[in-house]
């Protein structure tokens, strides 16, 4: 099992992994601050969990499942209700690839 | 007759079906007061006027044709501006969501729409429930009514104030790690809590999935009950709200205590301030009177609860708020606030190759095994109790610049969220002017049983005849 290790985070690489633009005064404070948190955090390592199965949600619930029926849903009008830009009944997106 | 503002929803429901006040007049007074003091508490960003004056005018005709209603119908409620609201701006605190008007409803407002109670507005909140102060929404700080210079406690920090001030008579909150139960302590109101799976959480802004859960604020454990005897139960549109049929939460509330055993945990009184922990101990002696039964108990994993709970919460953020493009609705990513932008890196970071093994995978192995504190601890007793908050209501201001000192507010109440089991707040005196909560949790699906014992401490006690001054 892997360690918490000493607390090192590039704000900039995980900045664009999140796709989430930061102004250089943000950086250099969360660094900071983020690394205070992962320094606590790292208390977990005093637990041996070698053995322990992990938990991720809490209800004995398993593979819900709902009949397969049609049931009304919102128009299209009402889900392009709040985008910024629509085009002939679609969301509008900027271009992803550049042109050749 | 009392002051509209101090009545409960018991007393309020008796007035309208007695005809001795108008649903109408009830909304208008509550809508007075949400409008009156919302410059000085900040506790709603959006004031729904129309709405509720509407449904209101449907409840008094309901009433006159001598309809059967809810004990609801016509009382006015806030709801947390994290779950969507047909036609009323939601914006979850934040400036990304600043013009977002949902078109479906949340199956809990559906549920209290249904049972025709009005919605006074829409309350404010740290940004997408990232906080425990209060002081995190992009729409400026809340107040705790109790003294204007400290925070109300956070995220539900306008539901909690809405409801102390006399703005609302029960107000919807969400709970991730403390977000109900901090702020009802902080403003003498009761907070729960439920189990997760209780109550459906479609329709309200995703913080971190597998420990959000939805409850709600009133001044008194009846009058909780009755809120949640609308908004529990299946949903379609949740795959993690359960089947199981809720109870009736008011049937039996006025039973005995007696011989009930209540757990009270050393990890959660050690280092405890003097004085909380006094008047904690002091509602545990009432219930003891009652003829309940203590026994010292130990969950010894609590001290590991924020470091797990600061993994798995932040991961799932990350996760949830990458859906936030600007695209379909609301703005840009670079609208987000400080907190949410913290949250979504630290996230990223600890769910990324390479890093997912040391801090996701581990920490859901620690929830298991606080899980497994409580699931042990249920073997020997009926309930816990214990503190909400480790200190008092702080000053507005002063955790703001440092993370971490807040995270730490929760360090007793992220642990039910981890395990899941359900907690009411509950009122259980002052220090000075500031009001003191305590935690009443049970296993899960136990509900019933918290408020039964919340009620016999509070026909006791009666904290919540103690008004603030505003």
């Amino acid at each position: 099992m892997k360690k918490i290790q000493k607390p090192e985070i590039d704000v900039d690489y995980v900045s664009k992994l999140a796709n989430l633009p930061l102004s250089n005064k943000e950086k250099g404070l969360f660094e900071k601050q983020l690394k205070d948190v992962l320094s606590y955090i790292a208390k977990l390592n005093e637990i041996d969990t070698d053995k322990v199965e992990p938990n991720s949600h809490i209800t004995d619930l398993a593979n819900v499942t709902k009949g397969d029926k049609t049931f009304p849903s919102l128009s299209q009008d009402e889900a392009l209700k709040n985008a910024s830009k629509t085009y002939n009944g679609f969301f509008e997106v900027d271009a992803i690839f550049e042109e050749q | 007759m009392k002051n509209v503002s101090d009545l409960t929803i018991r007393e309020a429901s008796d007035l309208l079906s007695s005809k001795q006040i108008k649903a109408q007049e009830l909304v208008q007074a509550y809508l007075k007061s949400a409008h009156g003091q919302n410059k000085k508490l900040n506790s709603f960003i959006t004031i729904c006027d129309d709405a509720a004056l509407n449904q209101a005018k449907k409840v008094d005709k309901l009433i006159a044709n001598g309809q059967k209603l809810n004990p609801l119908a016509g009382i006015p409620i806030g709801i947390k501006d994290v779950f969507s609201t047909k036609d009323i701006r939601t914006t979850a605190g934040s400036r990304v969501l600043e013009n977002y008007v949902p078109v479906y409803d949340a199956t809990s407002v559906y549920s209290l729409n249904n049972a025709n109670a009005c919605i006074v507005g829409k309350t404010n909140l740290d940004a997408w429930a990232h906080g425990s102060s209060g002081e995190n929404s992009d729409f400026g700080p809340t107040r705790n009514p109790y003294d204007l210079s400290r925070v109300p406690g956070g995220s539900s920090s306008g539901s909690a104030v809405s409801v102390a001030s006399g703005s609302s008579l029960a107000a919807m909150g969400t709970d991730t790690g403390g977000s109900i139960r901090l702020p009802a302590a902080f403003c003498n109101v009761v907070g729960l809590k439920p189990t997760y799976g209780r109550v459906s959480r479609y329709g309200v802004i995703a913080m971190a999935s597998s420990l959000d859960c939805i409850g709600h604020f009133t001044k008194t454990v009846y009058d909780n009950a009755l809120v949640l005897n609308v908004t529990a139960g299946e949903d379609g549109f949740d795959s993690t709200c359960t089947a199981q049929k809720p109870d009736d939460y008011t049937k039996d509330i006025e039973k005995s205590v007696k011989g009930f055993k209540i757990g009270i945990p050393k990890e959660y009184f050690e280092n405890l301030d003097m004085k909380i922990k006094g008047l904690i101990l002091e509602a545990v002696k009432k219930l003891e009177k009652l003829g309940a039964q203590v026994e010292d108990i130990s969950l010894p994993n609590t001290e590991y609860g924020v470091a797990t709970y600061y993994i798995i919460q932040p991961s799932e953020v990350s996760s949830n708020l990458a859906r936030y493009d600007g695209i379909r609705f609301g703005k840009t990513r670079e609208k987000f606030g400080s907190e949410a932008k913290r949250r979504i890196i630290l996230g990223t970071y600890t769910l990324s190759s390479g890093y997912y093994d040391a801090y996701y995978l581990k920490a859901m192995k620690v929830r298991r095994l606080i899980r497994g504190d409580f699931v042990d601890a249920f073997k020997r007793v009926d309930i816990i109790i214990c503190p909400v908050s480790p200190t008092l209501p702080f000053k507005l201001g002063e955790k703001v610049s440092d993370p971490l000192q807040m995270y730490l507010a929760d360090i007793f109440t992220v642990t039910a969220n981890l395990a899941g089991v359900p907690s009411l707040a509950v009122p259980c005196g002052f220090i000075g002017d500031l009001p003191v909560g305590m935690q009443i949790i049970g296993p899960d699906f136990s509900e019933k049983l918290l408020y039964q014992v919340g009620y016999a401490y509070e026909r006791e006690t009666k904290w919540y005849r103690v008004r603030p001054e505003i």
